[in-house]
């Protein structure tokens, strides 16, 4: 199980991170070795149960609620026991 | 904008909280000033301003430093001035333009905001409305989809954008998941970048998200270390038991 597809695919993953807001990040290499398909997942092909507990939402927040009104609102819509923002608006 | 973390990710949300930000924001100026004046005061309020919170607000009312990286005016019709701001996390942006109609000398208030980037996230990436996610959730579970949900649901690895990495090898990985610290032989690859003292991201090989730690090393001492601790974690975001357990009782792992 040497998971040469899972190298790959999570060295693409990892690229992606970096790219999301800059040039990239240039990565120095100390071992050069593969990961097994035998246990983690790619973030992007995690079960979905998995998925949303490691997940991320970009909210389109509406006017009028507050942050953490909303938050509320996506913790029900998702059925989750937790869930943050990053950063509030001034109320209005 | 608002980004929102979901279980896992709550833990590291709170890095990008106290990052820049970016806002377009509707001005209104209680009486029309030349447009030539208005960029002139605009460009005094670039650099460090001090504020205090105004009264209705969650932190301590005393008198902070924050930093305007850009104030520009994108129009302006005589009464309305339509403008983009970067700024530190924590700038008032309704007591800016309170403060350039005091400089104006006409008086001005915030009348809209829209805030366009949280650290490393911008509008362009695809903002979701409260009814995508909500349709979303219901092609999953009314009829069993889960591929708009997979949409509007991103990987939260990606907050950690903009922060230098170090990639584990997988038998490093359980041994941070339970808190450990991190010693050089469990390294797959690291930024060039990387400082000691840097807050740093550490990933699996596949991408996963473990930890947010805290560099010991610099990217280059990490490359030439053969022993040694390597990084501290602050945050640890992956679950126990993923991994396997790599190292004998009473060892580190490598």
């Amino acid at each position: 199980m040497l998971g040469l597809d899972a190298t790959r695919l999570g060295r693409e993953f990892i690229e992606s991170i970096g790219r999301l807001c800059g040039p990239g990040e240039k990565l120095l290499v100390k071992f050069d070795e593969p990961t097994s398909e035998g246990y983690g997942w790619i973030p992007t092909m995690r079960p979905i149960d998995k998925y949303i507990q490691y997940g991320l939402i970009l909210l389109d927040k509406p006017p009028g609620p507050t942050s953490h009104e909303v938050v509320a609102w996506v913790k029900r819509i998702l059925g989750v026991s937790k869930a943050g923002h990053g950063g509030t608006l001034e109320p209005p | 904008m608002l980004p929102i973390a979901l279980e896992k990710m709550t833990k590291v949300i709170g890095l990008i909280m106290h990052s820049s930000k970016e806002y377009v924001c509707v001005m209104d100026v209680h009486s029309p000033v030349p447009e030539d004046r208005l960029r002139g005061v605009l460009g005094e309020f670039k650099g460090v301003i001090y504020q205090r919170p105004p009264l209705r607000s969650s932190v301590k009312r005393s008198v902070r430093r924050r930093a305007v990286h850009e104030i520009e005016l994108l129009e302006y019709d005589g009464k309305l001035a339509l403008m983009r701001v970067a700024c530190d996390a924590g700038t008032y942006i309704r007591k800016l333009c309170w403060d350039i109609g005091l400089v104006l000398g006409v008086g001005a208030h915030m009348r809209e905001l829209r805030r366009m980037k949280t650290g490393p996230f911008h509008e362009s990436h695809g903002l979701v409305r409260l009814q995508d996610l909500s349709e979303a959730v219901y092609r999953w579970k009314v009829e069993g989809k889960d591929d708009m949900l997979r949409k509007v649901v991103m990987p939260g690895e990606y907050v950690v954008c903009g922060m230098p990495l170090i990639v584990l090898r997988d038998t490093a990985v359980e041994s941070i998941a339970q808190g450990a610290r991190l010693a050089a032989p469990g390294v797959a690859m690291v930024s060039e970048r990387l400082e000691k003292g840097d807050k740093v991201a550490i990933l699996t090989l596949k991408g996963e998200l473990v930890a947010v730690g805290k560099a010991v090393m610099s990217g280059g001492e990490i490359i030439e270390a053969s022993r040694g601790i390597v990084a501290e974690p602050l945050r640890v975001v992956m679950e126990t038991g993923i991994y396997p357990r790599a190292w004998r009782r009473g060892g580190i792992g490598g």
